[in-house]
């Protein structure tokens, strides 16, 4: 129904529209494109304020018994960082993208179920402020980001920052299952004439595997929070080890949820990279059908590795012994897809504009926090190295190296299409190198420090145990990092008036989105395309040789 | 297959251009058709974690009463009977309409509120007698805990499932929802059989399995 209204707003407006219009028409949009530009917006905003929390924590370890922030602080800033950095921005920049390309892709003209996108959009980020609400509590929860009981029983978390916690994941949760279950309708019901599934944009099947891990994952942690939130306010019991209770329950429940989420947050990752890759290589992507299976044997061996995040609470041999071979399966399809990236690249006629260095710099990064994942993944190296700043450095590597490096090479390659304007190059070469080397300095000391013994989440240390050099390092590479994203955001907004003309198609490249006007108008396509092989753009570009001679 | 594709090319600018082959029309569900699935494949995960959690949970009680003291077979295998009963009056409701008889859904969907109520009541009543009688509240022990959280969660279900149904109703005296569109009839139908399966697990596991 949406669909139909929409034309009439796509009619050349004039250039000043009151500002009251603008917003209007921006909070009440049912467009996919326009959900996908707040989401991304969202998600950056929340990657600043996560950011700042993290310098915060760095400054802090700067000096051996420094007291800039103190412990309780410290707590509460560890605590908004890893929930904001993973709930508030790194599954809306995803599911932004995603809501921005996916019907670009499949030759649609929307969301199958528009409105529904706009309530998950607007449920997460009220989520996400409901979450932060909880410094007018008088600061906010100090639990962790995974939140283990009992801390988060009222014995120990007091005040109701908690609740607000709670609460605002539970909301933001519903957000996110609304996008999962529209990416599935959608990519399996609304795609274009001819586009079977085995010919959509590998980004699609990323999508869809990360929407099926959205609704096998999220629902248990909405659960958890209920059980949490029961024994806070109405004296249930779940985590209550006093009545019988299990603070262990609430790990096997989170990390059951934490680790498909994990996947969650590169799975659309791989696939904009596979998108990048190819045509920064002249090439097609290598292996596709491998690529697409290696995807969905990641999302089901995803959903049995959780209690790898559990070694040293002291499970059963047989259950660690389970949990290790299954953290080293995943690790098989994961190197698939690795090596068909490489292929890719192999003999290809490679360009280094900005999307390809990022996508550059996501593979040597993740590489590297893939390889100490393994090595965590054997239980007995995990006995030593659990809860240390080795691990802090793992899951950012994957995290920062990973996601954020295939996000940016993501918004560098399609921030064209979505303004019409070409980025800074300049201005992206500055912010990968700064970023690049800050990311590599601050989260490569971290596993020497780790290794040293440090573990995470303290907020000091004495000068005798020999780590200051090492976190003054750490530091050094935050604040080298940090001008990184000022550039970026300071590029995305000059851009936006100065940059260059895009045209339809700047990079050459063979997917539908690309077929449209930059920006594409609100109903995507004049015509619904008819797709013949997995390159429409490309047989449309080459209709004497086209790709589906030889499928 | 490659070498052919080539000659092919070389010869076409001269001559036409390559004619692609005409497009199989896909067979596949509905846009809501996959959203309802995907939802309910959501569903069973949440469903899923507090049922293991009840039975996690099992004689962990520090205090009673015990699940073998306070539960009672009679009055939940008649609400179990009329739960399963909707299920089947629900299916006839669908199957009316798309008969196009249009007094005949109305009836059997009816029919269907009014079996979800009372199963509804029945939970109330049982719920009255459980706090009453023996005292069994949700902060307790462990068993009221994880009883009413996991049976609660059911009956919010079954009142969401009422609310909708009520609604299609509405639209259905308005003449809004006719043989012309049964779609969604038929989405609320499969979420309200998703709703009467759950029950049988939950029936299963609470009243005959852990008791």
């Amino acid at each position: 129904m949406a669909i139909v209204e929409e034309p009439l707003k796509a009619t050349p407006q004039p250039a000043a529209l009151p500002w009251t219009a603008v917003l209007h028409d921006w909070v009440t949009t049912v467009d996919h494109k326009k959900i996908g530009i707040m989401y991304v917006l969202m998600a950056v905003v929340f990657l600043v304020v996560g950011g700042v929390e993290a310098l915060l924590l760095r400054w802090q370890l700067l000096w051996p018994r420094y007291d800039f922030l103190g412990p309780d602080v410290f707590n509460q800033m560890f605590t908004m960082h890893g929930t904001t950095m993973v709930f508030f921005m790194g599954m809306p920049i995803l599911i932004g993208i995603g809501n921005y390309l996916v019907p670009l892709m499949i030759g649609a003209r929307d969301m199958a179920f528009p409105r529904l996108n706009a309530l998950g959009f607007w449920v997460t980020l009220f989520g996400g402020l409901l979450v932060y609400f909880s410094f007018a509590t008088g600061g906010a929860p100090a639990i962790g980001w995974f939140a283990y009981s009992p801390l988060t029983e009222r014995t120990f978390a007091r005040s109701t920052a908690t609740d607000f916690w709670a609460l605002g994941l539970m909301v933001s949760g519903v957000g996110t299952l609304a996008a999962g279950v529209n990416f599935i309708a959608t990519i399996l019901a609304m795609r274009a004439p001819g586009m079977a599934l085995h010919k959509v944009p590998f980004f699609v099947w990323t999508m869809l595997w990360t929407s099926v891990l959205i609704i096998f994952a999220i629902p248990p942690l909405t659960a958890g929070l209920a059980m949490v939130l029961l024994d806070r306010n109405l004296g249930a019991h779940f985590f209550d080890v006093q009545n019988g209770g299990s603070a262990l329950w609430w790990q096997h429940i989170f990390w059951f949820f934490g680790h498909p989420e994990v996947y969650i947050l590169i799975l659309p990752v791989f696939g904009m990279v596979s998108e990048i890759i190819p045509v920064f290589a002249r090439k097609v992507l290598f292996g596709y059908e491998f690529m697409a299976a290696a995807t969905a044997a990641i999302t089901f061996i995803s959903l049995g590795v959780w209690a790898h995040h559990m070694f040293t609470v002291g499970m059963s041999r047989t259950a660690d012994l389970f949990f290790i071979m299954s953290t080293f399966m995943i690790s098989i399809p994961t190197g698939i897809k690795f090596f068909n990236w490489l292929a890719t690249m192999y003999g290809g006629r490679i360009s280094f504009a900005s999307p390809m260095l990022f996508c550059i710099g996501f593979l040597s990064m993740f590489l590297i926090g893939g390889l100490t994942g393994i090595m965590l993944g054997a239980a007995p190296f995990d006995f030593q190295l659990q809860d240390t700043y080795f691990l802090i450095g793992h899951f950012h590597f994957v995290l920062i190296g990973g996601t954020l490096f295939g996000v940016f090479a993501g918004i560098h390659y399609w921030y064209p299409k979505v303004t019409g304007r070409m980025l800074s190059e300049r201005l992206a070469r500055w912010q990968f190198w700064l970023l690049y080397v800050g990311f590599l300095l601050t989260f490569g000391t971290m596993h020497i420090s780790g290794v040293l013994g440090m573990p995470r989440r303290i907020y000091t240390y004495d000068a005798d145990r020999g780590w200051a050099l090492l976190n003054q390092l750490t530091t050094l590479g935050a604040i080298i990092q940090a001008p990184s994203f000022a550039i970026f955001v300071y590029n995305a907004l000059w851009s936006l008036r100065h940059g260059r003309p895009a045209g339809d198609d700047p990079w050459d490249a063979w997917t539908l989105e690309w077929a449209t006007t930059s920006p594409p108008p609100t109903y995507n396509f004049d015509l619904i395309p008819t797709v013949h092989s997995r390159r429409p753009l490309w047989d449309l570009k080459h209709p004497d040789d086209p790709d589906w001679q030889y499928d | 297959m490659s070498a052919a594709g080539i000659v092919t090319a070389g010869q076409a600018t001269e001559r036409t251009l390559p004619v692609p082959p005409a497009i199989v029309a896909e067979r596949t569900l509905s846009p809501g058709q996959w959203g309802l699935l995907s939802f309910l494949v959501s569903e069973v995960a949440l469903f899923g974690t507090l049922i293991v959690t009840y039975v996690f949970y099992l004689g962990n009680n520090v205090v009673g009463p015990t699940p073998a003291q306070a539960l009672k077979l009679p009055l939940v295998l008649f609400t179990t009977a009329c739960l399963l009963a909707s299920s089947g009056t629900v299916h006839l409701a669908e199957r009316n309409l798309r008969r196009g008889n249009q007094g005949g859904f109305m009836q059997w969907w009816l029919a269907t509120i009014v079996l979800g109520a009372v199963f509804l009541g029945g939970t109330g009543y049982e719920w009255h007698d459980l706090i009453y009688r023996y005292q069994l509240t949700i902060s307790r022990n462990l068993f009221g805990t994880t009883y009413y959280t996991l049976v609660g969660l059911h009956a919010l279900h079954v009142t969401g499932g009422l609310i909708l149904m009520v609604i299609v109703l509405g639209l259905a005296l308005h003449r809004q929802v006719t043989t012309a569109n049964p779609e969604g009839v038929g989405l609320v139908s499969y979420y309200w059989h998703f709703v009467d399966v759950v029950w049988v697990v939950v029936f299963t596991v609470v009243y005959l399995l852990g008791r």
